[in-house]
């Protein structure tokens, strides 16, 4: 892991940073024909116009208007909300930090169920155990979280009254109440993380049980299991570092709809009622913290991975 | 095409996803003509009727008709799944296969700057897009689009990669072809197999993605029948009638499930020598 590398990685990083601004800017400010128009409906006043216009700079040619609010952005500060007339930039990250909390826990949940599904659906390929497995797995990337939301929501809050069915409480303020809230939400994240992570995990370990190495291990005369918790799962488990940080994409993306669903006010839902209010800085403020996320949560997994297994080198 | 259809026929896979297409292609074509009631046929005696001989999916909160509304549905969500999938992976298409025809510093630079972009989910870049252009399902349809060329745009190039250093693609560059000659006539045509499995999946999620805007109010807006919005309905009478949130829930359930089974059907149809 050469020094060179994480500089150019880091490179990256900033560069993805820079071209999401600029895309985000751009669909949210440049690209309407009068922005102050579409901000403010149809019912707007002349005087409103101007003095939103004014406001936002909107007469100034298109990469100045970039530029001025990448510069505020650049010093953290993301503007006044339209809707609270609060800043957004405090607001949003406080909404981020209860996302995360969903965001982390499902990713938990789904390595634990994932990775021994996984490896069971791998050892006993093309049985009854490794179709079944199978089956879960199309299922869980073909439910919109929409759907599994309401129908989770709709067996176990409904039917059996074992959870609530919305609301967010801080677990610091209350931790049963707060575990109890999340449950579904997690659940809910959890069912496509859980498909992908299990089909990465299923070839992953075919492979890995085909190599060399292996069968070498068992020719030693090892036991079963230390070839395959030693040896096996060792190697099989690197490349999920990848998909669980490429999935951190959908994650973001998921977590918009599920916030929604259960009322949780995390930074999805707060994007959510930033576009349907047409709030302009909350809604520049919500999508670039998001993609920023994912692309530091990128990063990572890369150097991660690079940390772990120093035969990888992306170049 | 025969072969290739009976190859992916012997598939079970393959075979429960050709049929699942079947099926739902028939709801899309005659829907409205097979349909038992008018989708929009109000009955105030028979709301929230249970599923049974008289509506045989059940009735909503006004008494119509889930099957029919179903039936009819179908056109206002596959279809623009479809042609969204279709103008995304065109794009993309068209960028990745010039990336790779490009080469060099030009292709690591659109290509990083699609990485970039890819940092956006999906789902928000959409919510952006439709935000800016207005709501509506023509609206969700671009935003659909725009959201999948940067992913297809990588696919493709990856495979387009090596389709660059092929003989037939240097012979066509030493004799000075035009760079559009190359990338349509000689490149894009054998990298179309990569595309087609990869695009076929894609549907799945364009299906996805497109409910999932109509059920957050910004994609198809009522009284469509268009599924997600159906969901979005039912969700407020879940207690008195279930059956309005699992009916339509299951439709797009099993329409991406069909894409995603013919997508995977094709891909081992085209490569018989992958076993897994």
């Amino acid at each position: 892991m050469t020094l060179a590398w994480f500089a150019r990685r880091l490179m990256l990083m900033i560069y993805t940073v820079i071209v999401v601004s600029m895309l985000v800017f751009a669909i949210t400010q440049i690209l309407p024909a009068d922005a102050a128009q579409s901000l403010l409906g149809e019912n707007a006043t002349p005087e409103m116009l101007a003095a939103l216009r004014a406001k936002l700079g909107l007469g100034d040619p298109a990469w100045q208007q970039y530029v001025r609010w990448a510069r505020h952005v650049f010093t953290g500060d993301f503007g006044i909300s339209m809707r609270t007339s609060l800043p957004v930039g405090p607001e949003m990250l406080a909404a981020l930090s209860r996302s995360l909390l969903l965001a982390v826990s499902a990713i938990l949940v789904t390595l634990a169920i994932a990775v021994p599904l996984g490896v069971v659906a791998a050892l006993r390929q093309g049985r009854l155990t490794d179709t079944g497995v199978s089956l879960i797995a199309y299922l869980g990337v073909s439910l919109p979280e929409f759907v599994t939301a309401t129908l989770l929501a709709l067996l176990l809050a409904d039917t059996w009254h074992w959870l609530p069915a919305t609301g967010y409480v801080s677990p610091l303020e209350d931790f049963g109440g707060g575990i109890r809230h999340l449950v579904l939400p997690v659940l809910t994240v959890s069912m496509i993380l859980v498909a992908h992570v299990m089909r990465m995990m299923r070839s992953e370990t075919l492979d890995v049980l085909k190599s060399d190495y292996i069968r070498a291990a068992r020719l030693k005369g090892l036991p079963e299991r230390t070839v395959l918790f030693r040896h096996a799962l060792r190697n099989a488990l690197l490349p999920v570092v990848t998909i669980i940080a490429l999935d951190v994409g959908y994650l973001l993306g998921g977590i918009i709809v599920i916030e929604e669903i259960f009322a949780i006010p995390g930074i999805g839902r707060a994007l959510m009622v930033a576009i349907t209010t047409r709030d302009l800085p909350s809604i520049q403020a919500g999508a670039l913290i998001m993609a920023a996320t994912y692309a530091v949560t990128n990063t990572l997994a890369d150097m991660a991975y690079a940390f772990l297994d120093p035969r990888i080198r992306y170049d | 095409m025969t072969e290739l259809f009976i190859r992916l026929m012997r598939k079970p896979q393959g075979f429960v996803g050709l049929v699942l297409l079947a099926l739902i292609a028939a709801a899309c074509l005659f829907g409205p003509a097979l349909a038992p009631y008018a989708p929009e046929k109000i009955d105030f005696l028979g709301r929230f009727r249970a599923p049974g001989w008289q509506n045989w999916l059940g009735a909503d909160q006004f008494g119509r008709d889930i099957l029919s509304r179903l039936m009819v549905g179908a056109r206002s969500t596959v279809p623009l799944a479809f042609i969204a999938t279709f103008v995304g992976s065109a794009a993309g298409a068209i960028i990745g296969v010039g990336s790779a025809y490009l080469g060099g510093r030009t292709d690591e630079a659109i290509m990083r700057t699609i990485d970039a972009v890819m940092a956006i989910p999906g789902l928000l870049m959409a919510l952006l897009l439709v935000s800016t252009l207005g709501n509506g399902a023509g609206n969700a349809v671009i935003a659909i689009a725009v959201a999948f060329a940067p992913g297809m745009a990588r696919v493709t190039r990856s495979a387009a990669l090596n389709i660059r250093n092929q003989d037939y693609v240097k012979a066509a560059i030493a004799r000075g072809e035009a760079a559009p000659w190359i990338i349509f006539r000689e490149m894009l045509p054998n990298v179309m197999a990569p595309i087609v499995i990869e695009s076929t999946i894609r549907v799945s999620f364009a299906v996805m993605l497109f409910a999932t805007l109509s059920f957050l109010g910004v994609g198809a807006q009522p009284p469509a029948s268009e599924w997600g919005l159906m969901v979005a309905d039912a969700r407020q009478y879940m207690h008195q009638a279930p059956w309005g949130l699992i009916a339509p829930s299951a439709a797009i359930a099993l329409t991406a499930i069909a894409f995603n089974l013919v997508g995977d059907g094709l891909r081992d149809a085209l490569n018989p020598k992958d076993e897994r």
